[in-house]
């Protein structure tokens, strides 16, 4: 069974295949979504992390998973050269871009602490899955057209691995660059990463799609992740390995 | 001796290929600038994606995804077609030359699920001349960063639209919705 919710902001969708307390262990699920939400959310005003851009909690104070995060971006900054900040231009925190692959593999961990094989969880087009589909096949993911997110453009199998798509979702789409506080044209449309997990590929596909037409050599030279970037006019380029994931290992 | 021979070959090699390699690296920042301009109206090569055509009306907000940019840019010369008006009330007066009143307009902050997106735009002549960003989620926007690393090959595809069945969908989050949300706001201001 399948449930979405709106949770962060974004539609937030968990599947158990298997169906031994599956309803239990998607309310745990569900429940750990929101929690993440109440915590680093910078729109909910009593989250931890609203109240520390405000300076009303001591860095002595903070929780261990505001912790934990903040040294997993500082940590995610040094990879990247400096591309992935969680730093705003204002100086305020906004730690979304980490957060939220971070929190979608802490959900697939428990729904394997509790038994489950098969699952399915996406927020807002992060996905991570694990075993097969209700069919017993291999989890098929689409990549969206960046121009039209009503279209498919590319058919993968993460076989088990964490898919991330980074974007402009902006037609003829723009970069903001925070130095100039000017949008820039941006020639790359959209970065899907297929990585270890899908932490891994989140936080590295929002790294590499701000290096810009780079962003796919930066993945190309990472061990252990592929990546399929389509640009401005819709032309795709993908590492050489990506082919790996476009067929069904099970057929 | 052949040893020697050997590996003298290999370092010189060695040596040529680190001297492509640094040639390389600088071709690629050369070419790494980023656009500065603003694409106007910008489409698919032809055939890569079957159902994306450009629109030909100068609307500045589209109200469907996946049209042309939302950013319209002047163009230099006038353009003898008609523009159609974007307003859905229709109005018995016909447009005037330039539908916005010249300034500069904020609109609005939106959220776009995991940062806010507000823009500011520029009327001139009747026309939106510049949009810029104000605000704009943070995890898609870092300092730009030349890559030291020499650039792989890699292939290429034009993107042809799937009709396969899948079980979910990777993608960017919209933050086109917010975009659309905050320029109409602006534009509203400069509703003449």
């Amino acid at each position: 069974m399948r449930e979405t919710r709106d949770i962060m902001g974004m539609p937030v969708s968990v599947e158990i295949v298997d169906t031994s307390a599956a309803q239990e262990s998607l309310a745990k699920a569900f429940d750990y979504f929101t929690y993440i939400d109440q915590t680093f959310s910078t729109y909910k005003e009593e989250s931890e992390m609203s109240r520390i851009n405000r300076g009303e909690i001591l860095a002595s104070e903070y929780s261990a998973d505001m912790r934990l995060i903040l040294g997993l971006a500082e940590e995610t900054k040094k990879l990247t050269n400096g591309y992935f900040d969680i730093r705003t231009p204002d100086g305020s925190i906004d730690p979304s871009g980490i957060v939220k692959g971070w929190a979608i593999n802490n959900v697939a961990d428990l729904l394997r602490s509790l038994g489950h094989q098969s699952f399915y969880v996406e927020a807002g087009g992060d996905i991570q899955t694990g075993g097969n589909n209700t069919e017993g096949k291999e989890w098929r993911i689409g990549i969206r057209n960046p121009f039209d997110r009503t279209q498919i453009v590319k058919v993968v199998f993460p076989h088990g691995r964490g898919i991330a798509t980074s974007g402009t979702a902006i037609r003829g789409g723009h970069i903001y660059d925070p130095h100039t506080k000017r949008a820039v044209a941006a020639n790359v449309a959209s970065l899907s990463v297929i990585g270890p997990n899908v932490y891994e590929a989140d936080r590295y596909a929002t790294a590499a799609f701000a290096m810009g037409e780079k962003g796919i050599s930066f993945i190309e030279n990472m061990d252990g992740f592929e990546g399929y970037q389509i640009d401005a006019k819709g032309i795709a380029t993908m590492t050489n390995g990506f082919n790996q994931y476009t067929y069904d290992q099970k057929d | 001796m052949k040893k020697f021979l050997a590996s003298s070959v290999f370092l010189l090699v060695f040596a040529a290929y680190a001297v492509y390699q640094n040639f390389g690296n600088a071709s690629t920042i050369y070419t790494a600038q980023p656009n500065t301009s603003v694409p106007s109206q910008q489409t698919p090569d032809s055939g890569a994606v079957a159902e994306v055509t450009p629109s030909p009306s100068q609307t500045p907000v589209q109200t469907e995804p996946g049209q042309t940019t939302p950013v319209p840019v002047t163009t230099p010369t006038p353009t003898p077609t008609p523009i159609p008006t974007p307003t859905p009330i229709p109005t018995p007066t016909p447009a005037p030359q330039g539908q916005y009143v010249n300034g500069t307009y904020t609109g609005d902050a939106a959220n776009a699920y995991y940062g806010n997106v507000q823009v500011q735009v520029t009327v001139s002549d009747g026309k939106i001349a510049d949009v810029q960003f104000l605000q704009y989620p943070s995890d898609r926007s870092t300092s730009r960063y030349i890559n030291s690393q020499a650039m792989p090959i890699l292939t290429s595809e034009a993107i042809q639209t799937q009709t396969a069945q899948v079980n979910g969908v990777s993608g960017a989050s919209d933050t086109s919705a917010a975009f659309q949300q905050s320029l109409s706001s602006a534009l509203s201001q400069a509703q003449s």
